[in-house]
């Protein structure tokens, strides 16, 4: 058994501890917003935080969540960060297919709460882990720059 | 905003008939709707595409499938045109199988071939107009008025008295009334939404928030996942398999054969995953045991020499004597589509019927084939289509439906057929390998005189099982880009050689047959620039007078690239146009090459003409889109064998472009009142030999085999 707060709420759930952090909440969870992608950490569809940190949730063993935060895409507009991010990707039109969105967003949101005005360089450090298929990155990093200024809050 | 599969039992209340004139099937309303519209919240279905609630919310029905290229916009978009519906109340929802979503190009439910805007540019806007005509016509029952004193602003019905119903008002009425045999569309000097920048994607919400649901977010009660383990080699056969140890892992249920391979189905894919890992099989891996890239590409290049099935003949090549004459042979790989998101399907065979949940690209077909997996009528196969993760033509191919649909069957519980990336990877129905040989002619002014080409690959015709390779031996897809060389040179000669090397499963990829033939013939177009020491934009327009489109984008593209101004030093320009889906495209490339070879793509300028726009914000979209798909495959993408086993299998040795060498991409689109052409895919032809001829401009250096870094 392993417990940990997901998207502010205590969640326990009953499977081997290494179990990959995607695949608990996809198939014991059914919280399908977090994407399988490539399996290795290659892809960042998986992309989730734990405890305000980006992770690669498919190489992640659940165990390591035990007792921390996990906020995934269906919690991450709880953030001021994840608000800003999620507004401006909508402003911006930016997913095509959507697939790599979820991830997309969960490495801007880290990116974003702890920098508030990324330059270039620290978009490209932050979100060259991400891989969008459709060809966004140009939208994603508007987007990134757009929210990064109208997060609000500390 | 969620994506609701249509009951198909609404299916019987559909009538089809075809109006005259293009071979539009539209669907209409029949009495015993009104109880329908009941039963769905008292909205009035106006036709198979469209109905109106009592609110003024208005759902359009659309049975084209959704990856990325907007089409839950730009059909929504041309129907609410033709309404005059208020477009902050539009929504869109997945469509089942039925006659009325058959796509008017391909003749079956299906999505590709960048036809979406083409096919349905005039059916969409018929069903808009016609629906509009009804609601006029139940306002001015209403009023006892003429129809002809009445006019419709976003959403409303207007009569010249001032009078005003809204559509969802009228609707219940309206959908009663017998609709018009013939409407008059718009001119579109009128058009409020076609053909105009800032309409929002619909689909975006949802996409944004992990509520848009994919092939992969079905779950169904009692459903098991399932892997399969594949041959490592095409072609290969299990001989024995031991599963003691991988049923002994907790979670899995079952271990079956089944012909694509040997399944394991378990609680999830986790325990999946590790029940295959822990198979134990021996393999018979058959004829291609010792397949080879350097195999293929001798094959392939002894093809190329010896030429095949003429494809077009203008001229005299055999007589025509060059004052200076070059040849080249060019190659390009096996390439994955590799979607983001994995391929599945998740399939459930009852009694009565077959039902599948699919980010599929063709419904219609997969209809026929499923009922002969599952031994129903095609009536009784229900296809749910959901979001696709990606398509690029890898989902218009049946593996991962029938793989799940047999597994459903086996068990007679509902499956989710899961592949690995590694899978999705080797899954075949790759962009075939091509070589092909050209030879070109300058006469001593330095005028081109002479072109030919001998192509050599694998025939898409045949690998389909849905076409024939025509009488003249000639696979349309493997010389599209070479054959319909837009140059005006007296003597051209062009010839395919089918070559199969190890049989393998070739398929449809971003632009199919453009995706490499472009490659070559405008490369070797530069080429021939350059042994004429001409400019080779300059060059290429000489050649283009009788070319109207293609040389508006080429003359578009150069002037926003500023062609022939200074650049950074170190960067260089190249430049490509091609015409592929209806649509033609020019793209610059500026490129510096590092001191350890690597090319850095800086800026894309790109000029597309594709007649009359829908969306121009999705165009524009598209375009950036099909730039990254090409100019991924043209610096990393390839396939490659050893010992028969396919050598790529993720992301880290099939690699992808990614955030930090995304070029500034510009799109440009000519305006225009032309019949609309494709956009998916036209983006993508041109980015290859752009770049590569950018980096002659910079080296000296002619790029003939793909990928770039390869």
């Amino acid at each position: 058994m392993v417990s940990f707060l997901l998207n502010g709420k205590p969640r326990k759930v009953d499977v081997a501890p290494d179990t990959p952090l995607l695949w608990v909440l996809r198939d014991s969870l059914h919280l399908t917003g977090t994407k399988f992608g490539c399996g290795i950490a290659q892809c960042g569809a998986c992309t989730v935080h734990l405890d305000g940190q980006p992770v690669r949730s498919c190489s992640t063993p659940v165990s390591a969540a035990a007792g921390k935060k996990v906020t995934t895409i269906e919690g991450v507009g709880a953030t001021s960060a994840g608000k800003a991010v999620q507004a401006a990707w909508i402003q911006h039109d930016v997913p095509q297919c959507g697939y790599c969105q979820s991830g997309q967003i969960m490495s801007a949101s880290a990116l974003v709460a702890k920098n508030r005005a990324p330059s270039d360089a620290d978009i490209d450090a932050a979100m060259s882990g991400n891989v969008c298929r459709c060809g966004t990155y140009n939208q994603i990093r508007e987007a990134i720059k757009d929210a990064a200024a109208n997060v609000k809050g500390a | 905003m969620g994506v609701k599969p249509v009951n198909t039992s609404r299916r019987e209340f559909l009538k089809t008939s075809a109006m005259a004139g293009g071979g539009l099937i539209i669907g209409f309303t029949l009495p015993g709707t009104s109880r329908l519209a009941q039963a769905a919240g008292k909205e009035a279905q106006m036709n198979a595409y469209l109905r109106i609630a009592p609110n003024n919310a208005i759902t359009v029905v659309c049975g084209l499938s959704e990856m990325g290229q907007g089409v839950h916009t730009a059909i929504p978009m041309l129907i609410a045109e033709e309404l005059d519906a208020d477009w902050s109340r539009v929504r869109v929802e997945q469509g089942g199988v039925d006659k009325a979503f058959v796509n008017p190009i391909f003749g079956i439910q299906a999505t590709g071939g960048s036809t979406a805007v083409r096919g349905h540019w005039d059916p969409m806007r018929k069903a808009g107009a016609a629906a509009r005509a009804m609601l006029i016509a139940a306002a001015a029952e209403s009023w006892k008025a003429d129809a002809a004193d009445c006019r419709t602003e976003r959403g409303m019905v207007i009569h010249k008295s001032g009078k005003k119903l809204s559509y969802g008002q009228l609707a219940e009425k309206a959908a009663k009334l017998v609709p018009p045999k013939d409407v008059k569309l718009k001119d579109p000097a009128q058009f409020s939404l076609l053909g105009k920048s800032g309409t929002k994607r619909l689909d975006t919400a949802a996409k944004s928030t992990g509520k848009a649901k994919y092939g992969l977010d079905v779950y169904l009660p009692g459903m098991l996942t399932a892997v399969i383990a594949y041959p490592p080699v095409p072609g290969g056969k299990a001989v024995s398999v031991n599963d003691a140890k991988a049923k002994a892992v907790p979670g899995v249920r079952q271990v079956v054969q089944i012909p694509a391979g040997v399944a394991v189905l378990a609680d999830g894919y986790w325990a999946a995953k590790l029940g295959r890992d822990a198979l134990e099989i021996q393999w018979d891996h058959g004829a291609n045991a010792s397949l080879s890239s350097e195999g293929i590409s001798k094959m392939l290049s002894a093809g190329a020499a010896a030429g095949g099935a003429v494809g077009r003949n203008e001229g005299d090549f055999k007589a025509a004597k060059p004052a200076k004459k070059i040849e080249a042979e060019y190659e390009a790989p096996y390439l994955s589509h590799s979607c983001m998101e994995p391929l599945n399907c998740t399939a459930w065979v009852k009694k009565d019927g077959v039902e599948i949940w699919a980010g599929t690209q063709s419904q219609g077909p997969a209809q026929g084939i499923l009922s002969q997996v599952a031994g129903v009528q095609p009536g009784q196969v229900k296809i749910n289509t959901m979001y696709l993760g990606g398509g690029f033509g890898r989902r218009f191919a049946p593996d991962p439906v029938i793989g799940a649909t047999v597994l459903s069957k086996i068990t007679g519980k509902p499956v989710k057929l899961v592949y690995s990336r590694e899978d999705d990877t080797r899954g075949y129905f790759y962009r075939p390998a091509s070589v092909t040989r050209m030879t070109g002619g300058l006469d001593t002014s330095g005028s081109a005189m002479l072109f030919t080409a001998n192509v050599a690959s694998p025939s898409i015709m045949e690998a389909s099982h849905f076409m024939k390779l025509p009488p003249d031996g000639v696979d349309e897809f493997g010389v599209e880009g070479i054959r319909d060389c837009p140059y005006d040179i007296p003597n051209l000669h062009i010839e395919y050689s089918r070559q199969e090397p190890g049989n393998l499963q070739v398929w449809f990829w971003r632009s199919v047959g453009h995706s490499q033939n472009s490659f070559f013939l405008e490369s070797f177009i530069d080429e021939l620039a350059h042994a004429a020491g001409k400019d080779p934009f300059e060059f290429r327009r000489s050649l283009l007078g009788k070319q109207p489109r293609y040389k508006g984008v080429l003359e578009l593209a150069a002037e926003k690239a500023d062609w022939g101004k200074p650049l950074p030093a170190g960067v260089h320009r190249g430049i490509a146009v091609v015409f592929s889906f209806g649509s033609w495209c020019a793209e610059v490339a500026e490129v510096s090459v590092g001191p350890d070879g690597a090319p850095k793509v800086h800026r894309v300028v790109a000029a597309v003409d594709c007649g009359m726009t829908v969306n121009p914000d999705i165009v524009k979209r598209q375009v950036e889109s099909a730039v990254v798909y090409g100019l991924t495959a043209a610096l990393y993408g390839k396939i490659t064998f050893k010992d028969g086993r396919v050598e790529q299998s993720n992301f880290h040795d099939y690699r992808m472009l990614r955030m930090n060498e995304m070029p500034k991409v510009e799109v440009y689109i000519v305006p225009s009142r032309e019949a609309p052409g494709g956009m998916g895919e036209p983006g993508t032809p041109p980015i290859a030999p752009a770049v590569a001829n950018a980096i002659f401009a910079a080296t000296g250096k002619r790029i003939r085999k793909l990928p770039l870094l390869g």
